[in-house]
C-alpha cells in the first residue's frame, strides 16, 4: 500500500479528542495534507524524538489517548525510547509505525528495518501488544484492535517506498503549533476539572 | 542542599522531572528516585529526556531536565530543532565535569583534573551554552534562590530553555 493511503486511513481511525504526535519528514506533511487538527502536533526537526514527546505527554495526560505517528527511520534513530515507553508503561500510549524500510524524506535511502522487525523490538522491550500488517484493508480492524486494550502498544504498517506528489509543508509555524496544541490540551483539562 | 534545591524548584512551579544522572548531582537524583510524588522519568539519553520534557510541557507541565555536560553534546539537535524553534521551555540542570581550574575557559591539558573524557567538554561548557544562546547561571549557594528565580523568569518570557550549571560539590 502507498504510505499516504495508510496515513490517511489511520488518521481517520484515531478517535476524536485523542492527542497525536507526528514524527518529522513526509509522514507529518501527509497527515497535515490529509486533515489538519489542533490535536495534532507535527514534528519538523528532531528526528527520532516523536515517541519520547508522546511518552511525556501520555504521562502527564493520563485521561487522554495519545497516539504517535512514526517512521522506521525515526524509530531506529530513537530506539532507546522504546525501552523508556515500555518501562514507564503508560496505558494510554499507542505507537503507529509506517515502515517502508527507507528514509522517504531524503530520497528513499535504505534503513535496516527490513532485517530488524521493529514490532519485535518493541515487544521484547515490554510493549503490551504489537501487530504488523501489510494490506490497506487490514487497517480498520487493526486500529480497532489496537485501541481495544491498554497500551503501550505498537501497530506497524508495511508501506511502499515513494512519496505522494504535491504534498505541501506543514503551514503553521512551530510556535503556532505549540500554542494551539497546548490550548486544546488545557482547554479540555480545565473544562473537566 | 539537594532537598532545598528541589523545594526551590517546586516553589518556582517546576512540576515534571526527567533526565540522565551525573555524580555531581547524585543527591538530587537519589531523592527524585526515592519519592514517587516527583514522578521522575529516568531517561535513556539526554535528547530523549528533553523530548519527554517537551511532551510534558505540551501537556501543561513546567519541566526540569537533569544531565551531565557530556549530554549537552547529545542534546544539540533537540535544543535547536525542538525546544528553541517550537518555543518549548525547560530548565536544564547540567553538571560541570571537567571544570577548568581558575576562571579560564580553555581547559589545560591536565589529565589528572578529571576523567579524560570530560576535560574538553568541561573547557567549552560555558562558550557552548553561549553559542547555543541558552541563558545560564553557575550554581552558587549564596545566590541560588535569586538565580533560579531570574532564570525561570527568562524561561517563561522567552519560552526557551535555560540552564543551571552545577560544579562539583554543590548537589552531591
Amino acid at each position: 500500500m502507498k504510505r499516504y493511503e495508510a496515513v490517511a486511513r489511520v488518521a481517520d481511525r484515531v478517535q476524536q479528542g485523542a492527542l497525536t504526535v507526528v514524527c518529522n519528514g513526509m509522514i507529518g506533511r501527509e497527515v497535515f495534507a490529509h486533515r489538519d487538527l489542533p490535536t495534532q502536533f507535527y514534528m519538523i526537526g528532531s528526528m527520532g524524538l516523536a515517541s519520547s514527546i508522546g511518552l511525556g505527554l501520555a504521562l502527564v495526560q493520563p485521561e487522554r489517548t495519545v497516539v504517535v505517528f512514526d517512521g522506521d527511520g525515526n524509530v531506529l534513530m530513537g530506539m532507546g525510547a522504546l525501552a523508556s515507553i515500555a518501562a514507564e508503561a503508560p496505558p494510554n500510549l499507542y505507537h503507529i509505525v509506517f515502515d517502508n524500510a527507507a528514509h522517504g524524506s531524503t530520497g528513499d535511502q535504505r534503513t535496516i528495518s527490513d532485517r530488524v522487525p521493529l514490532e519485535d523490538v518493541a515487544l521484547a522491550a515490554g510493549y503490551h501488544h504489537t501487530q504488523r500488517i501489510t494490506e490497506l484493508d487490514e487497517v480498520d480492524d487493526a486500529m480497532a484492535e489496537l485501541f481495544s486494550e491498554p497500551g503501550p502498544a505498537m501497530l506497524l504498517i508495511e508501506v511502499e517506498r515513494g512519496n505522494q506528489p504535491g504534498i505541501g509543508r506543514v503551514e503553521p509555524t512551530p510556535p503556532e503549533l505549540t500554542a494551539r496544541f497546548r490550548r486544546v490540551v488545557q482547554g479540555v483539562s480545565a473544562a473537566s476539572e | 542542599m539537594p532537598q532545598r534545591f528541589l523545594d526551590l524548584l517546586e516553589a518556582l512551579g517546576y512540576n515534571f522531572f526527567t533526565g540522565v544522572p551525573c555524580s555531581l548531582f547524585e543527591g538530587v537524583t537519589r531523592i527524585l528516585d526515592r519519592e514517587p510524588r516527583y514522578g521522575y522519568v529516568s531517561a535513556v539519553r539526554e535528547d530523549s529526556a528533553l523530548a519527554i520534557a517537551a511532551g510534558a510541557h505540551l501537556g501543561g507541565r513546567q519541566p526540569v531536565v537533569l544531565m551531565q555536560n557530556s549530554g549537552l553534546g547529545v542534546s544539540v539537535n533537540a535544543i535547536v530543532s525542538l525546544n528553541q524553534i517550537y518555543g518549548i521551555p525547560a530548565l536544564i540542570v547540567v553538571s560541570w565535569r571537567g571544570q577548568p581550574a581558575g576562571s579560564g575557559e580553555q581547559a589545560p591539558q591536565d589529565w589528572r583534573m578529571d576523567a579524560p573524557e570530560h576535560i574538553i567538554m568541561g573547557g567549552v561548557t560555558r562558550p557552548f551554552l553561549d553559542l547555543l544562546k541558552i541563558p545560564f547561571a553557575v550554581f552558587d549557594p549564596a545566590t541560588i534562590e535569586q538565580d533560579l528565580a531570574s532564570l525561570t523568569q527568562t524561561m517563561r518570557e522567552t519560552r526557551k530553555p535555560v540552564a543551571l550549571v552545577v560544579p562539583k560539590g554543590m548537589l552531591q
